[in-house]
């Protein structure tokens, strides 16, 4: 992971914690990474990983503790608060609830105006004008501009919350769990519009989700996370396919698939134990306390960040090993040791 | 996993709430209440569920598949819901009984858990006081028994200090936690039904897939059947004997789970399966169903699908009811047709 002026974000050993002393939290822990522009970059973990924070420090919505951010060439927490103001116009967040994102006295219209009024842009025709192109790009249809919030389906603001995003032509969309609240018929319309917006556009996305098919339908790369540190990265297929921490192992094997044939079931790897607690990380690797694959050193040393084949990025001690069992017998192999 | 077919005790196919069924549903009419007047809600409901066997329920947000839970489990105020047709509980319609004769079912024959478990437990009581008060409520036994009853509940759904656990409030229990309790509750009195409403839904995939493993578990030793509701086929195809999909308040498909997801002959059911993504499916191309579910005071008057289909024809929007072929049941104008073209299959 080299740092290159041209990665639409680049993110070197970054911390981002909340509180202090006894009920300090660190939501993101030395996380580094970098998203080419273009990329989908999706990020997966359980609740309270750290993926929204890791999000929204990356496009500068919140100062990290330490480590480096930057977006091109540019740092956005060195630009002074005028320059930060209009630099974010490009990076964008889309959160979950689309309800938050909008105002119940507003019109559907008004709304996506809005952010281009506080940002001075354009006169109210041209706004006007610049809001219902974005409507039409999102296909909701134009008679629902005139509505209140909550006259519109889920999907539908969620369509409203995404032209809203765009009317400020931005290069690079946090895209925060979505289509988590949506059922899978609309789920699927809204991840064939992030689809194709990312193509007319040329979009960059980091793509949230804890929805494993979700992230790794969209995604070029995924990162997983674990209370706060990457537990691996590399290419979405790869990773879902032959994962090299058992982490991502577990979430795979966790995570149902449909299958018509119940006799060729998957043997499951179920992970015994709660999700720790945030206040209290475990030692060593965070994963140990309920990792299937734990031995002795896995409680004191933790594991370092390696680049097993190009880039796949592991944080295990027994990576290697993960490894050797798809050298030897490919994929192949594999399907028939846990079928 | 789910109960070998040897192990099942024979039973008939037929739709008649025939010998064998635990539970039969027939022709169900729901009518609810707001502030517009009443509204069909279920129309013309029908299914069984066999002693033992997992059904699955699956379906779009608002298709009614909780009110058919609730209407079963005679959870809907009388003042805002009106329920007609018949719902068989072994030689008893539910729907004919007092409430007294209704509460001894409910929790001892018929126990149900719910998304969030916060909304079923009660905030200002231990949970094992809560467990103990089911106890009591079905079984003639001293108050001993009971917490008894309720420590080895507690402990078979995994909680590794039931005692101490039995002391503490649910808001102290994590997601998952709680869950586990609703499970312990559930299942204290052997009932011969557990239905459970997205029980994993509000969960992390690791406590998911720890929560479903032990529901079958238990319901196995145990003997219980489930009706498992839920808007995630995956789960249905890897934990259930049998499935329904259900739409605009209707059953619209059933059948083994084998047999519906290799072979879909509803044009609905196939559009969800084609709306899940995969890590391999190309991208851009999942096959979203286009347009919505039509509002309950505007459904089309023949097939319900009709105005999202891509098969319609001029005769679906002539009625279609439930049609049944061997050990499956389809309501759909054109399915011999499309099957016959593959139209429908995966
Ligand atoms: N403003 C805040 N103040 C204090 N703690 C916070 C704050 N925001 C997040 N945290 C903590 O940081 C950790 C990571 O939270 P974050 O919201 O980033 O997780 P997440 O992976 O997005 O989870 P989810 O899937 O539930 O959205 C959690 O332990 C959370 O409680
Ligand atoms: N009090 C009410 N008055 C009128 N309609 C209602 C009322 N409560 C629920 N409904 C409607 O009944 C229909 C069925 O609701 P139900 O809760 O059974 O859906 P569901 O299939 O469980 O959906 P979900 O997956 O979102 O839980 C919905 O269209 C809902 O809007
Ligand atoms: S370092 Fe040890 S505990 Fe951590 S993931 Fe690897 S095997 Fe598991
Ligand atoms: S009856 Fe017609 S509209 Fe309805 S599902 Fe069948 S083909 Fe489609
Ligand atoms: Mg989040
Ligand atoms: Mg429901």
């Amino acid at each position: 992971m080299t740092t290159q002026a041209s990665n639409a974000v680049d993110v070197q050993n970054m911390t981002v914690t909340f509180g202090r002393s006894r009920t300090l939290v660190r939501a993101v822990d030395g996380v580094s990474f970098t998203v080419a522009p273009g990329e989908i970059f999706g990020i997966i973990g359980e609740s309270g990983s750290g993926k929204s924070t890791l999000g929204r420090a990356a496009v500068g919505m919140i100062t990290p503790s330490g480590g480096e951010v930057r977006h091109g060439d540019v740092d956005p927490f060195a630009l002074n608060r005028k320059a930060l103001n209009v630099h974010r116009r490009k990076y964008q967040i889309i959160a979950q609830d689309p309800n938050a994102a909008f105002n119940p006295r507003m019109t559907i219209l008004e709304s996506v105006m809005e952010p281009m009024y506080i940002a001075g842009i354009g006169n109210r025709a041209e706004r006007r004008a610049r809001a219902l192109e974005m409507l039409d790009t999102v296909a909701l249809s134009p008679e629902l501009s005139n509505r209140y919030p909550h006259e519109l389906s889920g999907g539908q603001k969620q369509r409203a919350n995404i032209a809203r995003a765009l009317v400020l032509d931005p290069e690079v969309l946090v895209c925060d769990e979505v289509v988590a609240a949506l059922d899978v018929s609309i789920q699927a319309d809204m991840l064939n519009l992030f689809w194709k917006l990312q193509q007319d556009f040329n979009l960059t996305y980091l793509f949230i989700s804890h929805d494993l098919n979700v992230v790794s339908h969209i995604s070029d790369r995924v990162a997983v996370m674990y209370f706060g540190k990457i537990m691996e990265i590399g290419p979405a297929e790869a990773v879902m396919n032959r994962p090299l921490h058992p982490y991502s192992e577990a979430l795979r094997s966790a995570e149902p698939e449909i299958i018509a044939d119940q006799a060729k079931a998957r043997e499951r790897i179920i992970l015994q134990g709660e999700i720790p607690s945030a206040l209290n990380p475990p030692s060593g690797c965070r994963f140990h306390t309920r990792c299937p694959r734990a031995a002795d050193r896995c409680s004191t040393d933790e594991p370092v960040q390696r680049e097993l084949v190009p880039g796949r990025f592991v944080a295990c001690h027994f990576a290697e090993e993960m490894l050797a069992r798809f050298a030897e017998g490919g994929a192949a192999m594999r399907r028939e040791t846990v079928s | 996993m789910s109960v070998t077919e040897a192990q099942r005790p024979e039973v008939a196919t037929g739709m008649s709430a025939g010998a064998g069924a635990l539970l039969s549903v027939d022709g169900l009419k729901l009518d609810l209440r707001d502030e517009s007047g009443w509204v069909r809600v279920l129309d013309d409901v029908s299914f069984q569920i066999r002693p033992r066997e997992t059904l699955g329920v699956v379906g779009e947000s608002g298709c009614g598949k909780s009110m058919t839970a609730l209407s079963i489990m005679q959870l809907l105020p009388p003042r805002y819901a009106r329920t007609e047709g018949r719902i068989q509980f072994g030689d008893r319609d539910l729907l004919t009984l007092s409430r007294r004769q209704m509460s001894r079912i409910r929790g001892r024959n018929i126990s149900m858990i719910f998304q969030e478990p916060m909304s079923a437990l009660d905030p200002v009581f231990t949970v094992g006081a809560q467990i103990v008060e089911t106890v009591l409520c079905h079984f003639k036994v001293s108050r001993r028994e009971a917490e008894e009853r309720a420590i080895d509940a507690l402990d078979s759904v995994g909680i590794a200090a039931p005692r101490e656990i039995a002391q503490l409030y649910p808001m102290s229990l994590s997601g998952g936690m709680r869950q586990r309790v609703m499970i312990a509750m559930a299942l204290v009195c052997e009932p011969e039904l557990l239905i459970a409403d997205e029980p994993t839904t509000a969960l992390d995939v690791t406590i998911q897939a720890q929560i479903m493993d032990l529901l079958l578990k238990l319901s196995q030793q145990k003997g219980t059947a489930i009706m498992f509701i839920t808007h995630n086929l995956a789960l249905v195809s890897q934990n259930c004997d049998r499935m329904i999909t259900m739409y605009g308040g209707q059953v619209i498909e059933g059948g083994p789970v084998a047999d519906v997801l290799a072979t879909p002959r509803h044009p609905y059911t196939t559009g969800l399966l084609h709306s899940v993504p995969e890590a391999g499916r190309a991208r851009g191309t999942l096959n979203a169903i286009p347009g919505r579910v039509p509002s309950l005071r505007a459904m089309p008057p023949g097939c319900r699908f009709e105005p999202r289909c891509p098969h319609a024809a001029p005769v679906c929007r002539q009625p279609v009811g439930i049609e049944q072929t061997g050990d499956r049941q389809i309501r759909c104008h054109r399915w011999q047709e499309l099957t016959q073209q593959q139209a429908v299959s995966q």
